[in-house]
């Protein structure tokens, strides 16, 4: 059965037709041509359908879209200025710089999970490796390692990531 | 001509990657994200699989799949389109009623949504008759292959092993193992298909686009010059995407059946584990005989693993041995049992890294045994030659390696007894293991340079990067080998309609594509000097690279440090450390990223890697990323890694040589060899999960 959903989809209000079973993952890829989320398990496993929806990191394969009407999802595509030189995210030019990537397939997913954690440690959310629930976050590397564990890498381009995501969070 | 050694400018600087930008926006498109190329919505296809391991598919009743709106049609054996050649059982999908293994493809339903495929193949009924399957290595019959991976000799006899061992005053007889692993890279094996006037053009996840046309081809009976195989950006493969699998030829099935229409595939993840190959499990019987002072006499390694029914794959695990360490006597031999099972297939550093797995936990088992340091019981055993040929070695640098890498990480203050060292909660050891694997070299490659205006090239070869960083170190050859500027070069790579390529596989890749385009560029200057005028172009294909007479291979030492908690048996790695002898690193930057992803994938196997087998039916139940363990970030610490300054003319016209797989090679054994140190309990079988520490 379909069902027509407004989305905001990286700062562009879209009507989007969708199955009842259409996840939020499957309507961007399949659905409104945005791939830059990516589907690397379809089961909430490996995070590299990580979006930002209504400003925190969201596994988008674990969502039905039809139950999102009227959210707004920033991909990795949109944390970007449009074309070929539009402005990087200050955290993907730190993914560049370090090199927090090899065959690229994770890395939209990590880039939004990391805008998220830097976020979420400005908010004062504690992880399971927060001694001082009461303190400001230090983003440490533990915090880092524990709060990316989310997003899996093949390529094994973790020692990058860290560097990437500890370099962004002290801009 | 043969390519000549060229000058290093750019090679050897971290030139940044060319297409980082389009990774980390998630502008690349991957292998089903080709939908704005095509001028018609594609069908979505969807895999139905056997559920028996052996037997027959009686009948496959479609009746309420087709029912469910938009679905569109369910191919089955009855009525998919013909292949021409059904030699080959893996790749012939749906051309008759027997079933290999369980999970083997039985029907592909096609829909107008991804969403109307996926409930349309949960609704295909397959009707099958089961016979007796044979799904474990345990007990199952062996025989000896022809030949191993790789082309190998199965088995090999030097000196007289027998009086040696029996003569030996220090014996070790051990068994090692390593598990089923699965490559899992993160995009799972898609395609995109269009079967149009004849001729099939697939957006491939593959690391081999040449080589996936010349093998479908002729299996559906066209031309190979009737087949387009395209492959821009590829999320991972390690190996699993370096042949082609069922899949490929499901989908160009279903794309010929729906002449025109395009078709995508996305293997599921759960598939990927019956579907698209894997590292068979290992059981490696070693026999050492050595001196007291520890110089190894006599040497067997025995190598059982598991082939398919369906087709023979036999993992090169005792190959390593006939080069590692000095040996006068030596024997080395693979038998396989060909079960009902799964096809394996090419996962990183096929044969070394089991094999280089059981031997340098069994060199740290005789380091035990000897009382010997581990670092110099290896540089004890250094061979003067090749034992294997019997040629000299150019540029073996093994001890050097362990050398530096002992100063870097402290190897000095390394405790001689195991068991020495605990810190509250956690035994701590530190341990290394040596890494090697071979110069490849693949002939056939053919590049093509045209000039451009303005000082430009077109460098063109049908490579695939993987993710590796091909496309940015080409480039970097290319600008060094014509002499000019990276910036200069228009690189075209992973198409077939471009010059003929290998495969991005075996540590081959740059070094084969790299001497074509070295030899192109030299030859281009040669017939057109340099300032050519725009539109000229020079073609050649590689025989070969100037022949030697020396043994090539790259060296590594890896050095761990393990922590087992004394209660939990839980096994955390704080730091890893590998240097290597690798040749020129044309790239410090992706050759840093490369490596330091071996080393995170022999840790992921050291701790976490195993797929549990349905002792029935033989597929895999942990066939997801939640139970199917990966290194995740956490698991990843402190991870170094550092390289000889080196240049090595005899295996490549730019002195380097490939780096793809030796990071994972003795990975898992330092990290063994660590936590043995650490607890005083030796493991030999992969995984070191907590449970062996624990009891």
């Amino acid at each position: 059965m379909e069902h027509t959903v407004s989305l905001r989809i990286d700062g562009v209000d879209q009507e989007v037709s969708v199955d009842t079973r259409t996840t939020l993952l499957d309507a961007l890829r399949e659905r409104v041509g945005n791939t830059s989320p990516k589907k690397g398990c379809d089961h909430g496993q490996c995070g590299s359908c990580t979006v930002l929806l209504d400003g925190r990191r969201h596994l988008t394969c674990l969502a039905l879209a039809v139950a999102y009407d009227g959210a707004e999802i920033v991909t990795a595509s949109g944390l970007a200025g449009e074309g070929d030189d539009g402005e990087l995210h200050p955290v993907q030019q730190a993914f560049l710089a370090h090199d927090g990537y090899q065959c690229g397939y994770c890395t939209p997913g990590q880039v939004c999970s990391a805008v998220g954690v830097i976020d979420e440690a400005k908010r004062g959310q504690p992880s399971h490796v927060t001694d001082d629930l009461e303190a400001d976050i230090d983003l440490d590397d533990d915090e880092i390692r524990e709060r990316m564990s989310g997003n899996l890498c093949r390529c094994g381009a973790y020692v990058g990531i860290l560097d990437a995501v500890r370099e962004a969070a002290a801009r | 001509m043969t390519a000549r050694p060229f000058e290093a400018r750019s090679m050897g600087t971290a030139l940044d990657r060319v297409d980082g930008r389009e990774k980390v926006t998630g502008r690349a498109t991957y292998a089903v994200e080709h939908d704005a190329d095509l001028d018609e919505a594609p069908l979505h296809a969807w895999l139905v699989t056997s559920t028996t391991a052996s037997g027959r598919v009686l009948r496959v009743d479609a009746a309420e799949a087709l029912a469910h709106p938009h679905v569109v049609t369910v191919l089955d054996h009855t009525n998919a389109p013909r292949l021409a050649d059904t030699e080959d059982r893996e790749l012939a999908v749906l051309q008759d009623d027997r079933i290999g293994f369980r999970g083997q493809i039985v029907a592909v339903v096609l829909a107008e949504t991804s969403e109307a495929a996926r409930e349309g193949a949960r609704l295909v009924r397959v009707h099958q008759e089961a016979a007796d399957a044979s799904v474990s290595l345990d007990g199952a019959e062996t025989y000896a292959p022809e030949e191993a991976n790789g082309g190998f000799e199965a088995a090999t006899d030097q000196g007289d092993f027998d009086a040696a061992w029996a003569a030996a005053p220090v014996q070790l007889e051990q068994t090692y193992s390593t598990p089923l692993e699965f490559n899992n890279p993160m995009e799972p094996h898609a395609a995109t298909a269009l079967w149009r006037d004849g001729s099939l053009t697939l957006w491939d996840s593959t690391q081999a686009v040449h080589g996936v046309a010349s093998t479908l081809a002729p299996m559906l009976g066209i031309s190979q010059d009737r087949v387009r195989v395209q492959a821009p950006y590829i999320g991972g493969g390690f190996g699993s995407k370096g042949l082609p699998h069922g899949p490929e030829m499901a989908v160009a099935l279903a794309a010929r059946w729906a002449d025109g229409r395009p078709v995508k595939l996305a293997v599921t993840r759960q598939q990927m584990f019956g579907l698209t190959g894997y590292r068979t499990r290992t059981v490696s019987h070693l026999r050492i005989g050595a001196e007291p002072d520890g110089r190894i006499t006599a040497l067997e390694h025995a190598a059982v693993g598991q082939s398919s029914a369906v087709k023979e794959f036999v993992e090169q695990t005792a190959v390593p041995a006939r080069m590692m360490y000095a040996a006068s006597s030596l024997r080395t031999s693979h038998r396989v049992a060909a079960l009902d099972v799964a096809v394996p297939s090419w996962m990183r550093a096929p044969g070394e890294m089991p094999g280089m797995f059981a031997l340098e936990v069994a060199m740290d088992d005789l380091a035990e045994a000897t009382g010997i340091d581990p670092i110099e019981l290896r540089e004890r055993n250094e061979p003067e030659v090749d034992p294997e040929t019997g040629n000299p070695y150019n540029n073996r640098r093994l001890v050097e390696c362990l050398h530096r890498g002992a100063d870097l990480f402290g190897w000095q203050d390394r405790p001689a007894e195991p068991r020495a060292t605990l810190d509250g909660d956690w035994w701590v050891g530190t341990g290394v293991a040596s890494a090697t694997y071979p110069a490849s070299f693949a002939p056939g490659n053919t590049a093509r340079i045209i000039a451009l205006d303005g000082g430009r090239y077109e460098v063109s070869i049908g490579a695939v990067d993987l993710g590796t960083g091909s496309r940015t170190v080409l480039l970097q050859i290319a600008a060094d080998a014509l002499g000019v500027d990276p910036e200069a070069i228009d690189l075209a790579l992973a198409d077939t309609d471009l010059p003929m390529a290998t495969v991005a596989g075996g540590s081959s890749g740059t070094s084969s594509w790299g001497t074509a385009i070295a030899q192109t560029a030299q030859q281009f200057r040669a017939d057109h000097g340099e300032h050519p005028d725009p539109g000229v172009e020079t073609t050649t294909t590689t025989d070969g690279y100037p022949s030697t007479d020396h043994a090539l291979h790259s060296f590594g030492a890896v050095f761990a440090e393990a922590r087992v908690h004394r209660l939990t048996g839980e096994v955390r790695v704080p730091r890893l450390l590998g240097v290597y002898s690798v040749g020129r690193v044309i790239n410090p930057m992706t050759a840093r990223s490369q490596l330091l992803g071996g080393l995170t994938m022999g840790l992921s196997a050291a701790l976490f890697e195993d797929a549990y087998q349905d002792p029935r039916f033989g597929h895999v139940v942990t066939q997801d990323l939640a139970s199917y363990h990966v290194a995740a970030h956490a698991d990843v610490r402190d991870l170094q890694v550092e390289w000889l300054d080196d240049v090595d003319e005899l295996a490549t016209p730019m002195g380097s040589r490939g780096i793809g797989e030796i990071g994972i090679v003795g990975t898992s054994a330092a990290i063994l060899n660590a936590a043995s140190h650490a607890t005083g309990v030796r493991v030999r079988d992969l995984p070191a999960t907590p449970d062996v520490f624990s009891s």
